[in-house]
């Protein structure tokens, strides 16, 4: 009879009969990093064995139809849910693992995003920003996956991702300082709008180009796994790593899920899969399962969820950091089914590529603020007088802290010379001199009112 | 051996004003009606974290684009341009800004050879700076089409598209995205001719265009001017046009030449720069210089958008002090044209190279190099050559004003290279 290859045997149970029916056989299946190297020695095959033993597929079983894979006979992956559009657990075990007042935190957190990118949006429209992006559908992502890490772990954003700063602890003045490039943004004003950084949050700064940020994390996981093996004193930390569907085509992508793999480095890769890259639809960007499906392929524990259930990202979260925490370390994908409810940035006009009626449409079937809202009306902890105060209060205090930080000066022109080295160059220095002497030459060419201490800050 | 007393007597001869009197453009004093505007306009302007200028400046003024005259501002200039071919100064012009004329190279291209297909991110609706409206539509999405995000698989994709005999032009969305494209371009498309040897084939169908250069507001990662990067890389040519009309027909000869090109479109000119564009099909020559403007003082080498900062100096520095200045496009950047620059250094003496990426190891470093290893300019020289460049810093947001040169900075250089 012929066996058709994969029929009713899954990887996981394949390799235990082998292990079972041949104990003859050492299969080196698992490859943490602290079970050491693979020897090609240990792949020896006995005649008539019914496994293939390649170093490059060793619990591969051999099959004698031959058959393609068809990605689409496969059912896509399930999309996990603990609360539905209506506010109401569905998932029978979940439990909410936070106090109220927590939840409250957490919803507000959300709606300060929420609420400052509308703001912004329209300072920019108004020529006082020269840029911004808003996160608008997505802050449950951001937000919920931010509450379930701790402290001491290392975030690396993409450029959307202003709920993750603001539940760890970002200030509406820091978000303003920044916004504005004012002396109290630690940018120094190098950088466009939304390219937050924060070494007190662990939040590294935003760089533009898109998952750059993806292998940089897993080396940055790798070195708190080692830093941990050298001194069992420091807290067992991971890395979160967040980027777009979009992103996950460049190749940076690829090599940081495989090279977390094979370096069993504590790494959670969240994609937020809002639809869009710029005007690029999914089905232009990929014609996979999704992002999640490539975790697998590289060998990488994955769970898709409803990015616009604040709670199934919150639990899928906690449950990811649990899981690269364990067996030394090792990476997790999280992809986030959400929705980019706005344009990509003040740059850009979706309707010139997408229809006004279908981000209607999705506005109005979902939202994740609206779903937490519910849940927490449902719960009896929220309702429309709450709701009402809270929108003014955030509004005025967004407001107020945008309008502190217009009314800071710039920071002093020296800080462009500045961190390109460790310290100045001697070639630097002497274009610092050169600017200086020009800048002197010709006073009434430029404009230095607004930067920290003018002209002089050229001086060494 | 230059003898010091011709210096002394350079020195005697043309000494200008270091601060130009009050230009006339700036003197213009506003109306009644007008200064209630300006204020109306100037309140969030004064907020403007970027691209102010200030209110007594006399040389760094925003460009006037509606009156440089390295815009064809008519028909009949447009159409008198010597480098044209008789059917196109024959034919008809039409106004158009930067990004069109890539839009109208681009349809003609796609029109007139079958071969050509045109792909990058976000292509297909216009692209992010338009350049390639309705080409989808026009011309079918199997040409024209959005690839997925990676820099590194258009490069490699058009690489292979050019190598079976196509001719590809891959849009990288910013010039500051290109770099995982380098190993496509520097190892793959570069080397693909020299490498296949006697086989002979070759990736000469391959274009590349990127938008480049700073728009006052872009900071580290929407405004570089990678030039120099790939005019270290033989085999691949490198161009920039400065106009609606260089951009048309320097796209149409990359995109008919048989070598890679990469062309680098200045982004802040898209719209900025407007002008009478000749209607028919047309190409102007690769590797060839321009003379935007005769000469005997000083040569002033540019390329792109820092040209018309060039030109507004030039014109200032011509009110101040009789001085007068030669300004050459070098348009193609690699490789470039040594003869127009060294004709035109051994009549001046002296030469200023001005471009907006970083000082170091720039294309000014090149020409500087290339001028002083001509025995014939090099005796010729009475100063020595000038670079006007951004610092060797990265691009900051709050600072591109200091950053990039501007008509001060140009300005003074001609009066330091004058005064040597």
């Amino acid at each position: 009879m012929k066996r058709t290859c994969l029929s009713g045997l899954s990887p996981l149970t394949a390799t235990r009969r082998v292990a079972q029916k041949s104990p003859l056989l050492v299969l080196p299946v698992k490859t943490s990093a602290s079970q050491g190297r693979r020897s090609t020695g240990s792949l020896s095959q006995r005649p008539d064995a019914k496994h293939v033993s390649f170093p490059g597929a060793v619990k591969s079983a051999f099959c004698n139809t031959m058959r393609f894979e068809e990605p689409s006979t496969y059912p896509a992956l399930s999309t996990y849910r603990a609360v539905d559009q209506h506010g109401e657990a569905v998932d029978p075990d979940f439990k909410p693992d936070l106090s109220d007042e927590a939840v409250v935190k957490l919803y507000r957190d959300m709606l300060t995003v929420s609420i400052m990118d509308l703001i912004m949006f329209d300072a920019q429209r108004q020529g006082r920003l020269s840029f911004y992006m808003v996160s608008a559908g997505e802050e449950a992502v951001s937000v919920g996956t931010a509450s379930a890490l701790e402290k001491e772990d290392v975030i690396f954003c993409q450029y959307r991702e202003q709920g993750v700063f603001r539940q760890r602890g970002f200030t509406l003045a820091d978000f303003m300082n920044q916004l504005v490039a004012n002396r109290k943004d630690p940018g120094k004003g190098r950088n466009m709008p939304v390219h937050y950084g924060s070494r007190e949050l662990n939040i590294h700064t935003i760089s533009s180009p898109l998952a750059t940020q993806l292998p940089q994390a897993s080396g940055a996981a790798y070195a708190l796994k080692i830093q941990r093996m050298q001194d069992p004193s420091i807290p067992p930390r991971v890395v979160a790593a967040y980027f777009g569907e979009g992103a996950a085509s460049e190749g940076d992508f690829h090599a940081a899920l495989n090279i977390a793999a094979t370096r069993a480095c504590p790494v959670i890769f969240i994609c937020r899969n809002n639809g869009y890259a710029i005007s690029t639809p999914t089905l232009e960007q990929y014609r996979g399962d999704g992002i999640a499906s490539r975790g697998l392929g590289y060998g990488i524990e994955t769970i898709r969820v409803d990015g616009n259930d604040f709670w199934a990202v919150r639990e899928a979260t906690k449950k990811a950091r649990e899981l690269a925490l364990q067996d030394g370390g090792k990476p997790v994908l999280i992809e986030a089914m959400t929705y980019r409810v706005s344009h990509h940035s003040t740059s850009d006009d979706s309707f010139a590529y997408r229809a006004r009626v279908e981000v209607e449409d999705w506005k109005r079937r979902d939202n994740p603020i609206a779903r937490l809202r519910k849940w927490m009306e449902n719960k009896g902890m929220w309702d429309e007088n709450k709701e009402k105060e809270a929108r003014d209060a955030i509004r005025r205090e967004v407001l107020k802290a945008f309008s502190d930080a217009e009314r800071e000066k710039k920071p002093p022109i020296r800080g462009m010379f500045e961190d390109v080295y460790e310290t100045l160059t001697p070639d630097l220095e002497a274009q610092m001199k050169e600017l200086r002497e020009h800048l002197d030459e010709f006073p009434d060419e430029y404009d230095l009112s607004d930067f920290e201490g003018g002209r002089g800050s050229l001086d060494k | 051996m230059k003898s010091r007393s011709i210096r002394v007597l350079s020195r005697a001869l043309t000494r200008p004003a270091l601060v130009p009197p009050q230009s006339q453009s700036h003197a213009a004093a506003p109306t009644s009606q007008g200064q209630t505007q300006t204020r109306a306009h100037r309140q969030p302007q004064q907020q403007r974290p970027y691209s102010t200028h200030p209110p007594n400046a006399r040389l760094n003024l925003p460009t006037d684009y509606g009156t440089t005259p390295l815009l064809a501002h008519s028909s009949q200039t447009a159409l008198t341009n010597p480098e044209l071919p008789a059917e196109a100064r024959n034919g008809t012009t039409k106004r158009m800004n930067l990004f069109q004329a890539v839009n109208d190279a681009l349809s003609i291209a796609l029109a007139e050879d079958e071969s050509v297909m045109i792909f990058g991110e976000d292509i297909a609706f216009g692209g992010v700076f338009r350049c390639t409206s309705k080409l989808a539509d026009t011309y079918g999405a199997e040409r024209v089409f959005n690839t997925p995000l990676t820099e590194q698989g258009i490069m490699g994709f058009a690489i292979g598209v050019a190598a079976e005999g196509m001719r590809p032009v891959a849009e990288i969305q910013f010039a500051d995205y290109v770099y995982p494209a380098f190993d496509q371009l520097v190892n793959e498309a570069a080397k693909f001719r020299y490498r296949d040897g006697a086989c002979g084939r070759s990736v000469g169908g391959l274009t590349v265009r990127m938008p480049c250069g700073g728009v006052g507001h872009g900071a580290l990662y929407h405004s570089q001017s990678p030039e120099s990067l790939f005019t270290h890389i033989p085999g691949l040519r490198v161009v920039m046009p400065r106009s609606p009309v260089q951009a048309k027909g320097l796209l149409l000869a990359a995109i008919r030449s048989n070598d890679p090109v990469v062309f680098m479109e200045p982004k802040i000119l898209y719209r900025a720069a407007v002008e009478q564009v000749p209607t028919m099909p047309y190409t102007l020559p690769l590797s060839k210089a321009e003379v935007l403007k005769e000469g005997s003082d000083v040569t002033v080498i540019s390329y792109g958008q820092p040209l018309y900062k060039c030109m507004a100096a030039i014109e200032q520095m011509e009110k101040t002090a009789g001085v007068k200045v030669e300004l050459i496009d070098l348009r193609t950047i690699y490789p470039w044209d040594k003869e127009t620059v060294f004709a035109s250094v051994r009549k001046t003496g002296r030469c200023i190279v001005v471009h907006e990426a970083p000082v170091n190891a720039g294309v000014g470093a090149e020409i500087a190099a290339a001028i002083q290893e001509d025995a014939e300019t090099f005796v010729r020289m009475e100063a020595p050559v000038m670079r006007v460049a951004g610092w060797s810093i990265h691009t900051p947001l709050l600072y591109e004003t200091f950053n990039v040169p501007d008509v001060a900075r140009i300005y003074k250089s001609i009066y330091k290279i004058m005064g040597f």
